[in-house]
């Protein structure tokens, strides 16, 4: 276990990127989720249509996959349109390198994943609230948007705090894959100290211990805030 | 509506049922041969031309890979090649998951400290491979501050480390480290000459090699310390092949020139 001990701070700093990775990716997710969920439910059908393809490519496609359109994909096909614009319509290159930062390219792959589950978390939600709750909203005088904000939406929070937790140490496990782009995190930290002293067990149990801690604190914080806002109803009631 | 799912439905039935048919034809056809000779696992990166990779038939080729089999042919063993990440390959053989480590492997005092190797078969170097129209890097001391990509455990790594002020990207495999390369973000990527020489003929367009090599290399093929008889094989199936000439032969087929004389074999001092 030297071999981890010396090395500790490489697998911490590996661990800090994958948490500052994750809060930016999820909070992204979130808002692009919240949007995504309500567009689902839309009475607009075209509003509905967006939505439901949003989800169903980024849930239905590998997000490893993702992740390579984004940072491999995405340049070529920028440096073609820009291409195509400047031979048809003699438009001038806008930048000079059709490169994306790994960084900036993690976040784009890793929220669009995260949005359309955090999407239909928030559906789901919605959905859960008891129609009654609407109707009684809306014979108090209240117009449907006054019903979604005052009514439906502070008691879907509830419940959706605990699959939103889910979903932050699904994404927290999920940044791993992003050693795809040559980006530095935790688990790749793991690997580079392992080829460079060959022991794995040692190195990467240490490795998983280290997410088992950061995904435990989730979880116990998750408990809490349900905790709380189940107190809170209560009192309510 | 309804109509529609059903035909879909009855669609991708019928397409599942053609896939079974086609496993299970496919499997008819390839007769299981009874295996005479003796099985070795060889643990492969085989993502490495022209030393490892699958030609467009998705068969495992390349010059390491002829050389093993000729190997297995004088001394009697059957390689059966696994493809598995470059840095995980140290690690199966010394833990005896698989009997031989066969990935362009640099002889190394910090490997030799883990697992045993062959003779020298190779020799190599490392090189720089910029974006074609890069042409502020002419050589290692120009990469100073600038990002450099790298296969993770590889010799080309622990070079760009040194460095100064350098940042390392490390890359599983070496078409993604080109492709960081290409894109701009890394300046250049240092690796095994063969191996780059290889991409750069591919895309002439897109990248070029830079400078002369860093240092020389020896290839060596990695065993367990505690299969030394594997190690006995593998040496006395070189010297063999050395003694036919078809070393020279195998060699010849895939650089097009004729090897150093003392290879395989240690290098004069």
């Amino acid at each position: 276990m030297d071999v981890v001990f010396q090395n500790l701070h490489f697998l911490f700093a590996g661990a800090l990127e994958t948490i500052k990775l994750t809060v930016i990716a999820v909070s992204l997710g979130i808002i692009l989720g919240l949007f995504a969920g309500m567009g689902r439910l839309s009475t607009a059908k075209s509003i509905r249509l967006i939505a439901t393809c949003y989800i169903d490519f980024f849930r239905g496609t590998p997000l490893l996959v993702q992740i390579f359109i984004v940072y491999f994909g995405f340049p070529q096909l920028i440096s073609e349109a820009q291409a195509f614009l400047f031979t048809h319509l003699g438009i001038g290159q806008a930048a000079a390198s059709t490169n994306i930062p790994p960084f900036l390219a993690a976040i784009i792959a890793l929220s669009l994943n995260s949005g359309a589950y955090v999407g239909e978390i928030f559906r789901a939600g919605i959905q859960s609230i008891e129609k009654g709750q609407r109707e009684a909203a809306l014979s108090l005088g209240m117009t449907p948007r006054q019903a979604m904000y005052h009514v439906i939406l502070p008691q879907a929070f509830r419940v959706v705090v605990p699959p939103l937790g889910n979903e932050f140490i699904a994404m927290l496990k999920d940044t791993s894959l992003l050693i795809v782009i040559g980006y530095i995190e935790l688990t790749r930290q793991g690997q580079i100290l392992d080829a460079t002293y060959f022991k794995p067990f040692q190195i990467f149990i240490s490795v998983a211990f280290l997410y088992l801690i950061m995904t435990f604190s989730v979880s116990r914080l998750v408990d809490f805030t349900e905790r709380r806002l189940s107190v809170h109803v209560h009192h309510q009631d | 509506m309804r109509s529609i799912w059903k035909v879909l439905l009855v669609v991708m039935l019928v397409g599942l049922v053609g896939l079974l048919v086609a496993g299970c034809s496919k499997k008819q056809a390839a007769q299981p041969q009874p295996p005479q000779l003796p099985q070795y696992k060889v643990a492969s990166e085989i993502d490495y031309p022209p030393l490892e990779f699958r030609d467009t038939s998705g068969n495992v080729t390349g010059y390491d890979i002829d050389l093993m089999n000729a190997i297995g042919k004088v001394e009697g063993f059957q390689p059966v090649y696994q493809d598995m990440n470059f840095d995980g390959i140290i690690a199966a053989v010394e833990a005896n998951s698989v009997d031989i480590g066969l990935s362009a492997f640099t002889i190394t005092p910090d490997r030799q400290k883990m697992v045993d190797f062959s003779m020298p078969y190779y020799r190599s170097g490392l090189i720089l491979a910029v974006s074609k129209n890069n042409n502020g890097i002419k050589s290692i001391d120009d990469l100073k501050g600038k990002t450099i990509a790298a296969q993770i455990g590889t010799t080309g790594y622990d070079r760009a480390k040194e460095v100064p002020g350098a940042t390392v990207k490390p890359f599983d495999h070496i078409p993604e480290a080109l492709l960081d390369v290409k894109s701009g973000d890394a300046a250049a990527l240092i690796n095994d000459l063969p191996v780059s020489a290889y991409y750069v003929n591919q895309s002439p367009n897109d990248y070029k090699l830079v400078g002369d090599t860093l240092d020389s290399e020896y290839y060596g093929i990695v065993v367990a310390k505690n299969k030394p008889q594997i190690l006995q094989q593998i040496n006395d199936g070189l010297n063999k092949l050395k003694a036919s000439g078809e070393f020279a032969t195998i060699y010849k087929k895939w650089y097009g020139r004729d090897p150093e004389p003392y290879l395989p074999g240690q290098p004069p001092q």
